[in-house]
């Protein structure tokens, strides 16, 4: 909570994109002004107002990540006017979420964003148990922590997978992949599903981690550094890669605060930002780990503040796996957490409370709340209403994708149509959260 | 499917040739082939032991049930689940179906992967009546099956009220192997024979549905009666008169899943019965 | 987060200079909120965002709630945030539903936050709260020609039986 820890000097924000000398200089060393006007016709389209050619780009296309429609205008191949559609995939699930009692509406929020479950439950379970003010056991908040960061790096990965895919790398998409199914046999063997685990429960996490978990994380957490400097040597090296990375799509950081952007596209603007050091809804505090940010906030800023990230949430799990505190991983309120099974049989105090919580849910005091965390792609918030009854009154997210998408005009206008697929797949956005 | 395959005798283009004298005769054989000196019975031989006879129906099938292109186009959650089917580990290239055509002209097949919004319906009805026949679609998930558990305002209860759906998979969502069980059970509907009952209910044979004359909204079929033997009437022209709807019907008429199962119990038993015990129609009744 | 009395000074200083601008402050859960009227919203969170001292500049969220059966219904939340002194600050205004079948109006803040503008257009489709002002009034998520506004407590949620094959003969509205 300290003002000076996010000052960007600070150890804790390493600037880990690129050199002052690369600093505006594209691939093969061009600076900005060599490249944007070089020949007639890019300065032609540029200057000139000609006719506008309007084209709809999806809801099914193929590279929009996706049902998101765009609207394009464009003048040649240089973007004029952009207007996303979105609403495709509504779901109504803040709706649902109003007729379900609280622990049903776990898996509700879920499938919001549905790259980053974990995310999107411990906003929701959070939020709750702010307005219950119950306290997890130590051992469950590192058991999220963990979660959350494997989570993390599988949203990173097949993010960075289909956007390598978009720019016509398709062996990246392999290799992410391939890691990715490692980090799901993980979440297989801790919660029973690979995706939509279900796995945090109001008052700490649903079940302790199974024998062997342990030694599995640690060998991925041995492994996938290897694998992140692989992708690293892939695509850094790949010239049709950074020419169409480097010094497109670049917003400036005063814009995209403005346009209240978060997550990897604020810090690859150079704005360290990160709610993981400067709030304290899990214990962040008691890891070491750095934030990386950008310089400029093109692509390739994007693209290596995100590869950079994954390295420190490796180090994150490896922390949490290696300190896991001892104790009960769920918190000891009979009124909100279900009874141990075992205590089932004999005790008849724990019969009811465990029927009482299975059919009515919980009760929890009036009150409203909003609980942002720090996702993979930005502040994941929840808004929620109680009245006192089982069930809630608003569930509402407030999902990055959502408001990130609103940059995406400021990437695009002025640029070619070919660099807003780009600029789309460096955005990252997740369709599900944004349409909720 | 079964292939009639007669085990070649002697030569067998299929073998190597043990010794140099053995493909001597063989180059022989062939020269007289060409020649049109060959007559007879090694004639026969010589075509038996080169050509695979079937028909072209079965054929035709074969081939489609192994080259399942399926659209590109994902909807939500399982999507990616749909993605990783292709990832290395999954490799649905295996049963010939990892080609996923961005264009809906090229598509055989459309995964319907993920909830499917009141938006986001007159899209999807366009991008199935564009794909060009044969098509299937399989629906992916609780969500596009059934609506799941988005019992809501914005959720379609189930991709069948405007779509013809081959294949089901449940989950939420479905695990890659889950998609390609279900992709395999495709293959063999396909192998067996493409339009199996439903179609006709819907009336979706083309590329755009016929009108339904009787009322809006309602399934251009009625079942009456108590048993299906009583008759399952198409929805075209005016409602059958009492007579037509009482007089006898020789033989049961099988539509969609029981028409599916009956055909594979024949399949696999040479046996022709309905899979449900006649009690479970007198819902009617 | 401002502590309660932290939120009062604030709260005083505001309607020294817009007289009746704030109508009430709550501190829950650590959490400080602002309930401020409706018709100068605009005025409060141009305060909030300029002035020094406060400098509340980024809008973290801006979400819509229907209270009903409570009075006024509707409310209107923005989440402010001070990214220097990592301080979060709710403003929000209530709105009554007018009752005469029109819609409740409010002030758009586009002007001083472009992130409102999606947000905006999201609670206007929800819960049918017009955002005077804003460059785009229209629905965002649902289809344009919509009616109703669903995600208001008095909106049915919706979602009619499933038909499957064996039970279509039971369900009214299909064949029967």
């Amino acid at each position: 909570m300290n003002p000076t820890t996010r000052t960007p000097g600070h150890p804790d924000y390493a600037d880990t994109t690129r050199t002052p000398e690369q600093l505006g200089r594209d691939a093969v060393g061009r600076t900005e002004a060599q490249v944007i006007g070089t020949s007639p016709i890019e300065r032609t389209a540029i200057e000139r107002e000609e006719e506008l050619f309007t084209i709809n780009m999806g809801p099914h296309h193929p590279a929009t990540h996706g049902v998101l429609r765009l609207l394009v205008e464009l003048e040649g191949e240089v973007v004029r006017v952009l207007k996303p559609m979105v609403g495709y995939v509504h779901t109504g699930i803040e709706k649902s979420c109003e007729t379900m009692s609280y622990w049903k509406v776990i898996p509700f929020v879920e499938r919001m964003d549905y790259l980053s479950y974990f995310f999107n439950m411990e906003a929701f379970c959070g939020a709750t148990e702010k307005l219950l003010e119950l306290e997890i056991p130590r051992r469950a908040a590192w058991l999220r922590i963990l979660h959350l960061e494997l989570n993390r790096i599988h949203s990173h990965l097949v993010g960075l997978g289909t956007t390598a895919l978009d720019l016509g790398a398709i062996s990246m998409f392999w290799y992410c992949f391939r890691e990715r199914d490692k980090i799901l046999d993980l979440f297989e063997m801790s919660s029973g599903q690979r995706m939509h685990t279900r796995y945090f429960q109001v008052g700490g996490v649903v079940e302790d981690i199974p024998v062997g978990f342990a030694e599995r994380v640690k060998a991925f957490c041995a492994d996938m550094p290897e694998r992140i400097d692989q992708y690293a040597a892939l695509l850094d090296q790949n010239e049709i890669f950074l020419q169409r990375t480097k010094n497109i799509g670049v917003v400036s950081r005063e814009r995209m605060l403005d346009l209240g952007v978060t997550g990897p596209l604020l810090r690859a603007a150079g704005e360290p930002w990160d709610l993981r050091k400067v709030d304290d809804y899990l214990p962040y505090s008691e890891f070491d780990f750095n934030i990386p940010i950008g310089t400029i906030g093109d692509n390739y800023d994007r693209y290596r503040v995100r590869l950079n990230e994954m390295r420190e949430s490796v180090r994150i799990v490896e922390q949490a796996i290696d300190g896991l505190p001892e104790g009960p991983w769920i918190a000891d309120d009979r009124k909100v957490v279900l009874p141990p099974r075992d205590e089932l049989g004999t005790s008849m105090e724990a019969l009811i409370h465990h029927f009482k919580l299975v059919t009515e849910g919980f009760r929890v005091p009036p009150g409203e709340v909003y609980f942002p965390i720090e996702g993979p792609r930005g502040e994941y918030g929840v808004f929620l209403v109680a009245d006192g009854s089982s069930k809630p009154v608003r569930v509402h997210m407030r999902d990055p994708s959502f408001v990130n998408l609103q940059s995406l005009r400021d990437m695009c206008v002025g640029g070619y149509v070919a660099d807003l697929i780009a600029n789309l797949a460096m955005l990252d956005p997740i369709l599900g959260g944004i349409d909720r | 499917m079964d292939v009639e395959r007669t085990k070649l005798r002697g030569l067998s283009p299929l073998d190597q040739p043990r010794s140099p004298e053995e493909l001597r005769v063989r180059q022989m054989k062939a020269r007289d082939m060409l020649r049109g000196d060959l007559d007879g019975a090694d004639l026969d031989e010589y075509v038996e032991s080169r050509v695979l006879t079937t028909t072209l129906e079965r054929a035709q099938n074969w081939a489609r049930g192994n080259s399942l292109f399926p659209a590109t186009f994902g909807l939500a959650c399982c999507a990616i689940e749909m993605m990783s089917m292709v990832s290395a580990r999954y490799d649905t290239a295996r049963f010939g179906s990892e080609v996923f055509r961005a264009s809906p002209r090229q598509a055989d097949m459309l995964i319907l992967s993920g909830r499917v919004s009141i938006k986001m319906v007159p899209v999807i009805r366009r991008i199935y009546d564009q794909m060009l026949e044969p098509k299937w679609v399989l629906s992916m998930g609780a969500c596009s099956s059934s609506g799941g558990m988005f019992a809501n305002y914005a959720v379609v209860q189930g991709a069948d009220k405007f779509l013809p759906v081959d294949i089901h998979i449940p989950g939420c969502p479905p695990r890659p192997e889950a998609l390609m069980y279900g992709i395999l059970k495709l293959q063999r509907k396909i192998f067996g024979d493409p339009d199996l009952g439903w179609r006709e209910r819907y009336q979706a044979y083309g590329t755009e549905e016929d009108a339904r004359p009787w009322r809006p909204g309602a399934l251009p079929v009625e079942r009456v009666g108590e048993t299906p033997a009583a008759g399952i009437v198409e929805g075209h022209g005016p409602p059958p008169t009492e007579a037509e709807l009482n007089a006898p019907v020789s033989h049961p008429e099988l539509t969609g899943h029981e028409a599916h199962d009956a055909y594979e119990e024949a399949a696999d038993d040479e046996r022709v019965t309905t899979s449900r015990p006649p009690a479970a129609w007198g819902r009617d009744a | 987060m401002p502590d309660a009395p932290g939120l009062e000074l604030i709260a005083h200083e505001i309607n020294e200079r817009h007289e009746g601008a704030v109508v009430g402050t709550s501190y829950e859960h650590e959490q400080a909120a602002l309930l401020a009227d409706p018709d100068s919203i605009r005025e409060v969170l141009a305060y909030l965002k300029d002035a020094p001292g406060h400098e509340y500049r980024f809008l973290a969220s801006l979400h819509g709630a229907d209270y009903l059966p409570a009075e006024p219904r509707f409310a209107v939340h923005y989440e402010l945030l001070n990214m220097p002194r990592v301080e979060r600050l709710r403003v929000k205004a209530l709105l009554p539903d007018p009752g005469d079948g029109t819609l409740p109006e409010l002030d758009s803040v586009t002007g001083l936050f472009a992130t409102a503008d999606f947000q905006e257009r999201e609670v206007y489709d929800f819960f049918g709260i017009v955002f005077r002002g804003h460059p785009d009034p229209r629905r965002i998520l649902m289809p344009e020609d919509y009616v109703g506004f669903p995600q208001r407590r008095d909106f049915p949620v919706g979602g009619d039986p499933v038909i499957f094959t064996n039970t279509e003969d039971s369900v009214p509205g299909w064949t029967k």
